[in-house]
C-alpha cells in the first residue's frame, strides 16, 4: 500500500519521489515521539543531514458520489503547489496510471497554461487524453466531487553513511485535512532507496520500525484523511443495505427498509438540486419509486395509518422528478441517436438538442424549487418522525419479517404470471405498461428482502424477472419517447424554433423509436416464456418457500 | 542515447572535473544521466562518496556475467546515476583483448540502457589502450582537455589522426582549453586564437581555479555546491556547447527544490 505522494517539482520534471518506497511508517505523536528525535536514528552508524528539503501541497482526493474509483481500486488526487497542479490517477499499490497537469508552465508541452478544472465537475471538463480515457469507462456520467482535502507539509531528510553518502531517503509528511472535518493525521513517515543502496534503505526502515511511537502504515493518503475526519470510503450505495433478520416483527423490517430508503432519498438531494451529475436524480427517484411500492404493498403492516397518510406525499415527490428524469434519458441517448441518422444529418437534428436543452433547464428549476418547497421540508420533518415513533411502538410479533417476505412475493408473483399470460399479440401497449409496474413490483419486493436469502438462489429468481423488465422498459421508454417527441415537435413549431429540416430528423428518430418498440414486443414473447417456465417460476417459488419456513 | 567521453592520451588535465561537472549539468537540465568511472583511480566515484568496487570486478561487468544495471548506484544528484570505479579496472585491456570485437564490447555493454538513460559520460584512463578503442568506438563526442601549450595541439592532431584511421563508427571531438592560467601569456594567446581557427575546439575554456581543487574535498561537483561560481559558469557553457554539438535538445531546466 502506498501513501501515493506526488511532488511537482520545477518546471517540466515531476519527481515521484516515493518510487522506490521501502517501508512506509506513522508516528504516533501520543506517545511522544517526535519526528525529529526519531529520525536521528540514535544508536545507528547512519547519520541523518539536517539539509532537508521542504515544501507544502495542497492535496485533494476526488471520487463520484458513489464512490466508483475506490470501488475499482483507484484513487484521484489532484496535488497543488506554487500555481502548479497536478492532477494523477493511482492503482491499488499506488502505481501512477495516469496524470495530468495544469497551471503555469513553461512551454507547450504537458499542459501549460490550461487552468485545471473546478471541482465538482464531469468528466468532459478533463482535457483529451490518457487520464480522461482511463477514468472514463469507470466515471461514466458521474460528477467528480473532492472526498477529501488535505494540506501536507513534506520534508525530506537524507540518510548518509560514513563517507555521508546519501544511501536512503526519509520522507516526512505532516498531513492536516481540511475536508470534511478538519483533523490532523500521525506524521507519515517513507523510507525510499536509492539505486544500489536497497540493503541499505532496508536497514533503515528496521532501525525506523523499532524506534518509540513509530508504527507501519497502513492506510493510502486518502483512507488515512478521511479515517481522521471521519469518514469511511464507499460509505454511499444506491443498493439496499438493510439487513433484516427473518424472525424479526414484519413492522420492524418494514421501518428498516424504509429508513434506508429515505437515507438514500436525502442523501441525493444535495446533488440533485445543484444539478451535479444525473444519477442523483435517478438514485432519488429510485428511492422513492422504492418507497412508494413499499407502502403500498406491505405498508399495511405499520400502525396508525402511515401508509395511506404518505403515500401521496411521496407521488407527488415522484411526479415532481419525472419531468427532469424524462429529459435526461434524451439527453443521455442523444448521440447515440444523432449517430444513427440515416437520411438527416447529426446537424440538422441539432435544434432539437437545443430544445431538449432548453426544457431540461426549466424542468430542473422546477424540480429545484419543489425540492426547496415547505412541503418536501414537511415531509423531511414528518416522514423520519413517523417512522420513528412507529419503531418505538411495539406491535405485533406476527407476522415475521420471512413470513411477510413469502406472501408478499408470492402474490406480486402470481399477478405477473397472470398478467403476463393474459398478453397477447392484439394486446394495447397499455398491457405490457401495466405488466412492467406488476414486474418491477415483484422485483423492489425481492431486493427489498434480499438479505433474507441465500444471495446465489436469490440472483437465480432476479436474472429471468431482470430479462423480462428489460424488455419491457425498452417497449415502454421508446413508446414514451415517441409520444414526447411528437410534443417535443409541437412545441418547437410554437415556438418557430423547428426548421423543417429539424422535423424531418426528429421524423427519422421517432420511426426509430418505433422500429426499436416493435423489436422489444417480438422479444417479449420469448422473454415472458422464459420467466413463466416451471423452472422460472420454481427458482422464484424456492426463495420465498425457505424464507416463509 | 548520447555518449560523450572525457580522454586525453596525458593524465591530470581535467578530465574527470569535466566528467563530473558536465554529468551533473546534464542532469540538472533533466536528461537522467549515467556516468561511468572507467579510471581504476576511481577519482569520479570519490568525488560522489561512492565506494570504487563493483562485484565480480571490470572482468564480470565486461565478460557480462553482471549486468552493468547491477552496479549502478545512485548520486546524491537527481537524474544522475554513477557506475563506479573498481580496482580491477587496470586490467581491462586483458579482459576486452580475451573477448571478441574488444573495440565494440563497451558500446554494445552500454546499448541495452538507452530506454533508462538520455546521456552517458565516460570518464576514461589516460593513456592509449584497447579499452580507450573501444570507448573512441562507443562514444558520440569526445570532450578532450587540453593544456593550452603548443604541445597538446599537436598531441589533438595526433588523436584527431589516430580517429581518423579507426575502424568503425568515429566520435566527433569537442576539446577544450583546461587549466587555463590567464596570468601566462601562452595559454592566453593559444586559448583565443585556436577556437577561432578550428572547427573542433571549444570556445569556453576551464580556468585553473583552486575552487576547482576544492571538488575533492567538498566531494561533490563545483557546479553543484559553488553553482554561481566563475568556474561553474565555465563548466555550464561547456556543456551548452556539447550539448549543442551532440544535438541535443535544450530541455527547460533546473529541478532543484527551493
Amino acid at each position: 500500500m502506498s501513501f501515493g505522494l506526488f511532488l511537482v517539482i520545477g518546471n517540466l520534471r515531476e519527481v515521484f519521489i516515493l518510487q522506490s518506497v521501502v517501508r512506509q511508517f506513522l508516528l504516533n505523536g501520543d506517545n511522544g515521539a517526535e519526528p525529529d528525535q526519531v529520525l536521528k536514528l540514535p544508536g545507528s552508524a547512519f547519520a541523518v543531514s539536517d539539509a532537508s528539503r521542504s515544501m507544502t501541497l495542497r492535496r485533494l482526493w476526488l471520487d463520484t458520489f458513489d464512490w466508483r474509483l475506490y470501488r475499482s481500486g483507484l484513487a484521484l488526487e489532484q496535488v497543488s503547489r506554487a500555481g502548479v497542479t497536478e492532477l494523477a490517477l493511482t492503482g491499488r499499490d499506488g502505481e501512477m496510471l495516469a496524470s495530468d497537469r495544469f497551471g503555469r508552465v513553461a512551454g507547450g508541452a504537458g499542459g501549460g497554461g490550461r487552468s485545471r478544472p473546478s471541482w465538482p465537475a464531469l468528466l468532459e471538463a478533463l482535457p483529451l487524453g490518457p487520464l480522461r480515457d482511463r477514468l472514463g469507462p469507470v466515471v461514466g456520467v458521474r460528477a467528480l466531487l473532492p472526498v477529501a482535502r488535505a494540506v501536507s507539509t513534506v520534508r525530506e531528510a537524507r540518510v548518509l553513511n560514513s563517507d555521508e553518502k546519501t544511501v536512503a531517503r526519509i520522507t516526512v509528511d505532516r498531513m492536516s485535512v481540511t475536508f470534511p472535518a478538519a483533523a490532523a493525521v500521525p506524521a507519515h513517515l517513507a523510507v525510499s532507496a536509492l539505486r544500489g543502496y536497497q540493503g541499505q534503505a532496508v536497514k533503515v526502515a528496521d532501525l525506523l520500525a523499532e524506534a518509540p511511537g513509530v508504527a507501519e502504515a497502513s492506510q493510502s493518503g486518502l483512507e488515512a484523511a478521511l479515517a481522521a475526519a471521519g469518514r469511511r470510503p464507499g460509505d454511499y450505495s444506491g443498493k439496499i443495505s438493510v439487513r433484516l433478520a427473518p424472525r424479526m416483527p414484519a413492522g420492524a423490517a418494514m421501518v428498516a427498509l424504509l429508513t434506508g430508503l429515505f437515507d438514500t432519498l436525502l442523501a441525493n438531494v444535495h446533488g440533485t438540486v445543484r444539478d451535479l451529475d444525473t444519477e442523483f436524480l435517478h438514485d432519488l427517484r429510485i428511492a422513492v419509486r422504492r418507497t412508494r411500492s413499499a407502502l403500498k404493498l406491505a405498508g399495511d403492516v405499520l400502525p396508525g395509518g402511515i401508509a395511506a397518510r404518505f403515500r401521496p406525499e411521496f407521488k407527488w415527490l415522484g411526479d415532481l422528478t419525472t419531468p427532469t428524469r424524462d429529459l435526461d434519458v434524451y439527453l443521455l441517448g442523444y448521440p447515440d441517436m444523432a449517430a444513427g441518422l440515416v437520411a438527416a444529418t447529426a446537424e440538422e437534428l441539432q435544434p432539437f438538442h437545443a430544445h431538449l436543452e432548453r426544457s431540461r433547464a426549466a424542468a430542473q428549476r422546477q424540480l429545484a424549487r419543489g425540492l426547496r418547497s415547505a412541503r418536501f421540508a414537511r415531509l423531511r420533518r414528518d416522514w423520519p418522525d413517523a417512522l420513528a415513533s412507529a419503531a418505538a411502538r411495539p406491535g405485533p410479533t406476527r407476522p415475521s419479517a420471512a413470513r411477510l417476505a413469502a406472501t408478499r412475493i408470492a402474490r406480486a408473483h402470481r399477478r405477473v404470471l397472470r398478467d403476463g399470460g393474459a398478453i397477447t399479440p392484439a394486446s394495447p401497449p397499455e398491457s405490457l405498461h401495466e405488466l412492467r409496474k406488476r414486474c418491477k413490483e415483484l422485483r423492489y419486493l425481492l431486493e427489498f428482502f434480499g438479505s433474507l436469502y441465500d444471495p446465489g438462489e436469490h440472483w437465480r429468481a432476479v436474472r429471468e424477472l431482470k430479462a423480462l423488465q428489460d424488455c419491457l422498459g425498452e417497449f415502454q421508454d421508446t413508446q414514451v419517447q415517441r409520444e414526447e417527441i411528437r410534443d417535443f415537435a409541437a412545441q418547437m413549431m410554437d415556438q418557430r424554433a423547428a426548421p423543417a429540416a429539424t422535423l424531418l430528423a426528429m421524423g427519422e428518430i421517432a420511426a426509430g423509436l418505433a422500429a426499436r418498440q416493435q423489436r422489444a414486443r417480438g422479444e417479449f414473447t420469448g422473454r415472458f416464456r422464459d420467466f413463466a417456465s416451471p423452472a422460472g417460476q420454481s427458482r422464484i417459488r424456492a426463495l420465498t418457500g425457505v424464507a416463509a419456513a | 542515447m548520447k555518449i560523450f567521453a572525457t580522454y586525453n592520451i596525458k593524465g591530470g588535465v581535467g578530465k574527470t572535473a569535466a566528467a563530473v561537472n558536465l554529468s551533473y549539468l546534464a542532469a540538472q537540465d533533466g536528461y537522467r544521466v549515467l556516468l561511468w568511472d572507467l579510471d581504476a583511480q576511481a577519482a569520479a566515484s570519490f568525488l560522489f562518496r561512492i565506494k570504487p568496487r563493483v562485484k565480480g570486478g571490470g572482468k564480470a561487468l565486461i565478460r557480462g556475467t553482471r549486468t552493468i544495471d547491477d552496479a549502478i548506484k545512485a548520486t546524491d544528484f537527481d537524474g544522475l546515476d554513477l557506475l563506479p570505479a573498481d580496482f580491477t579496472y587496470r586490467n581491462l585491456d586483458l579482459v576486452l583483448d580475451a573477448g571478441k570485437k574488444p573495440q565494440q564490447r563497451l558500446g554494445s555493454l552500454l546499448a541495452p540502457l538507452s530506454g533508462e538513460y538520455d546521456v552517458v559520460f565516460l570518464d576514461c584512463p589516460p593513456g592509449i589502450s584497447l579499452l580507450s578503442e573501444s570507448v573512441l568506438n562507443a562514444a558520440d563526442t569526445l570532450l578532450v582537455p587540453l593544456i593550452p601549450t603548443t604541445l597538446s595541439v599537436r598531441t589533438l592532431d595526433q588523436l584527431t589522426d589516430f580517429i581518423g584511421g579507426l575502424d568503425g563508427s568515429r566520435p566527433q571531438i569537442l576539446a577544450f582549453f583546461s587549466m587555463l592560467d590567464r596570468r601566462k601569456r601562452l595559454h592566453r594567446e593559444i586559448s583565443e586564437q585556436l577556437p577561432a581557427k578550428r572547427q573542433d575546439v571549444a570556445a569556453t575554456a576551464i580556468p585553473a581555479i583552486s575552487l576547482i581543487e576544492q571538488m575533492s574535498v567538498q566531494r561533490a561537483p563545483v557546479t553543484a555546491f559553488a553553482p554561481r561560481s566563475a568556474a561553474a559558469r565555465r563548466y555550464a557553457e561547456l556543456w551548452a556547447e556539447a550539448r549543442e554539438r551532440a544535438g541535443l535538445p535544450q530541455l527547460s531546466g533546473s529541478s532543484s527544490m527551493p
